[in-house]
């Protein structure tokens, strides 16, 4: 880790809020994570990234999905991550969920070992367990997050079981409380999501994320691809369960719309890079890279 | 000792060749140092077809030695003719002493069944295997199945005992029970029936596994936790055989065979472990009634 990363670091700063997220140390902190595609060389990082124009690298061809990203999230709180196809922003939550490999970099959460070990660097046990018992993730595509060829409730179960939780009496009770909570009417528990429809597949994907009560989820581009009624829906669902819950979230869209509905703080992507972090507020209403600034003008 | 005149000339003892026979017991050794885990092997070619038990019987060559006693059973009976053809070939190739009498083996191979009277510490049952893996109902591909077996990834199977639960409200697997060895690694106990499943718990006995087609050895070491998956609130049941007995030994404590009379269309039951059975029956008919009393399941409790 060297320092000019660490300066770079975007948060949240919190003086000044009056609301209930916890003060002290951030519930996630993310320092110079890096996914490489591909073999990589000296000069993957430097000569790739917003300047370049590219994320893939002239020397080897390898594509650096991302590099270099770091931020702080507090318990409670809703980060964005914004920025157009390709700039690296479902790569930054798979490393973090551990569905990829990262190339480089730390992440430390709070709930795990007091924040004292790199779980991208603990072993693929010990990033199980931190997944079934402290994160819950939303695919983009319903496929990803579930599976259609198992009952929503057995979906949910999974989920359940995988924190060792074997009764399926409670395991019932459980699902109908997450079902009704994210609005799937209970006698769909036990038919096959791949009949239900996109808006429903996609509620069901949120129950399962929810199904261990994580203190920190990822929704991955949740809304894309439903109707734009359904997709205020599912939106409203998000930040009802987020007030009543009070869970951590990461945010992925490239819609401004849904990050400025929903964030506390965003981080705007290109060719894998941050190029701007800090209150959604502010950079909406004051973007200062010109990308961030091209973005917000064409939301308006 | 060996019957000399019963081994045909130009083998090796055992059938197989010194090299194979040690590579076969270094696998067997890693098996029980590693209760429940998949040890790969380079199964052989034997006189005998694929899938009839090549893979116990690679096991039971390996281990066999001058002064054993050997008993092969096929679904409880040693005079079917899969169990005949194995301990024939036992016979030609070591000319060990063969028998019927569970408690006077000490190398035991079996297919889908264990035997009724409880093994001591000085026996070896070795199953034949025809599927090792637990994990195959709920996922194909074998790199994923490893994988999930390393992270002790199990929830998807979980997962179909929930939903056979719901659907049928109870699980319905009856052979091939699956079960969590030592605590770590899920089993595929092979294709003998749930009663039997309890046996293997704590054990006195190694159980070794041998699955030939798909070159696979396991092993539970004696002493060691067995425990079928099952939820608190839907617990692991043997078969019931709740009010039927054995028709020939009166035996009510054993896992029963249906057999249904050609002419009178009749019902009776039998102990499928046929030696068991026999032992009974003779025991009965020396002893008076008295000598066959039974109190509930002994799970292998001797006659
Ligand atoms: N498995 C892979 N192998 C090689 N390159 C990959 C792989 N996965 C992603 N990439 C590349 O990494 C870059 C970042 O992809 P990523 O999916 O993270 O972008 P994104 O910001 O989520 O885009 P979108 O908005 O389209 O979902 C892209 O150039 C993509 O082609
Ligand atoms: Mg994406
Ligand atoms: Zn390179
Ligand atoms: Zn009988």
């Amino acid at each position: 880790m060297d320092g000019l990363e660490i300066t770079d670091v975007s948060s949240c700063d919190l003086s000044g809020r009056q609301d209930h997220r916890v003060p002290g140390e951030p519930m996630l902190r993310v320092r110079g994570l890096t996914r490489i595609y591909g073999r990589e060389c000296p000069d993957c990082v430097p000569r790739t990234g917003p300047e370049a124009g590219s994320n893939i690298c002239p020397g080897c061809g390898s594509v650096v999905a991302c590099a270099g990203v770091s931020f702080d999230l507090y318990a409670g709180e809703i980060l964005g991550v914004v920025g157009e196809s390709g700039s690296g922003k479902s790569t930054l939550v798979q490393c973090l969920y551990f569905d990829s490999a990262v190339t480089a970099g730390e992440a430390y959460l709070r709930n795990y070992r007091e924040g004292a070990v790199n779980i991208l660097g603990s072993s693929a046990q010990e990033q199980r367990h931190i997944r079934h018992h402290l994160m819950g993730m939303v695919y983009q595509k319903p496929h990803q997050g579930l599976r259609l060829d198992c009952t929503a409730g057995g979906n949910i179960a999974e989920k359940l079981l995988a924190a060792e939780f074997f009764h399926v009496g409670r395991i019932r009770e459980r699902a109908s409380e997450l079902l009704l909570r994210t609005e799937v009417p209970l006698e769909r528990m036990d038919h096959l999501p791949r009949h239900f429809s996109g808006g429903m597949q996609q509620r069901v994907q949120i129950a399962k994320a929810l199904a261990n009560s994580p203190p920190l989820v990822f929704l991955d581009e949740v809304t894309t691809g439903l109707d734009v009624s359904v997709q205020a829906r599912v939106l409203d669902l998000i930040r009802h369960l987020h007030r009543e819950l009070g869970l951590a979230m990461v945010v992925v869209s490239h819609d401004l719309g849904v990050i400025r509905l929903l964030t506390d703080c965003t981080l705007v992507m290109k060719t894998g890079r941050v190029v701007e972090a800090g209150l959604t507020d502010q950079i909406l209403g004051d973007p200062q890279h010109p990308y961030t600034q091209l973005l917000v003008s064409s939301l308006l | 000792m060996p019957d000399k005149q019963a081994v045909r000339p130009g083998y090796n003892f055992a059938f197989l060749d010194e090299q194979t026979k040690k590579e076969i017991r270094r696998r067997i050794l890693k098996a029980v140092a590693v209760p429940g885990y998949q040890v790969p092997f380079a199964s052989r070619e034997l006189p005998i077809a694929q899938g009839w038990g090549t893979g116990g019987l690679q096991l039971t060559l390996a281990l066999v030695g001058p002064g054993d006693v050997v008993k092969v059973i096929d679904q409880g009976s040693d005079d079917v003719v899969n169990a005949v053809n194995i301990r024939r070939l036992l016979l030609q190739t070591t000319g060990v002493k063969t028998t019927e009498d569970t408690g006077a083996a000490t190398l035991i191979q079996t297919r889908h069944r264990i035997p009724e009277e409880r093994l001591r510490e000085e026996q070896a049952l070795v199953f034949q295997v025809p599927y090792p893996e637990p994990l195959r109902r709920v996922e194909p591909s074998e790199v994923k199945t490893r994988e999930m077996h390393a992270e002790a990834d199990y929830s998807r199977l979980w997962v179909f005992l929930y939903e056979d639960i719901v659907r049928w409200r109870e699980i319905t697997i009856g052979a091939q029970y699956p079960v969590l060895v030592n605590g770590r690694y899920v089993m595929d106990p092979s294709p003998i029936p749930r009663w039997d499943i309890p046996k293997l718990h704590m054990a006195a006995n190694l159980n070794l596994f041998g699955a030939g087609r798909e070159k696979r050895i396991y092993a539970v070491p004696p002493y060691t936790r067995v425990e079928p998956l099952a939820f608190e609130d839907h617990q692991f049941r043997v078969e019931s055989f709740d009010g039927k007995h054995c028709a020939v030994c009166g035996s009510t404590a054993s896992f029963l065979d249906e057999l249904i009379d050609d002419h009178t269309g009749a019902r009776r039951h039998t102990c499928s472990d046929v030696a068991y059975c026999a032992k009974r029956h003779q025991l009965l008919s020396e002893n008076g009634p008295g000598a066959g009393r039974q109190t509930g399941n002994e799970t292998g409790g001797g006659a």
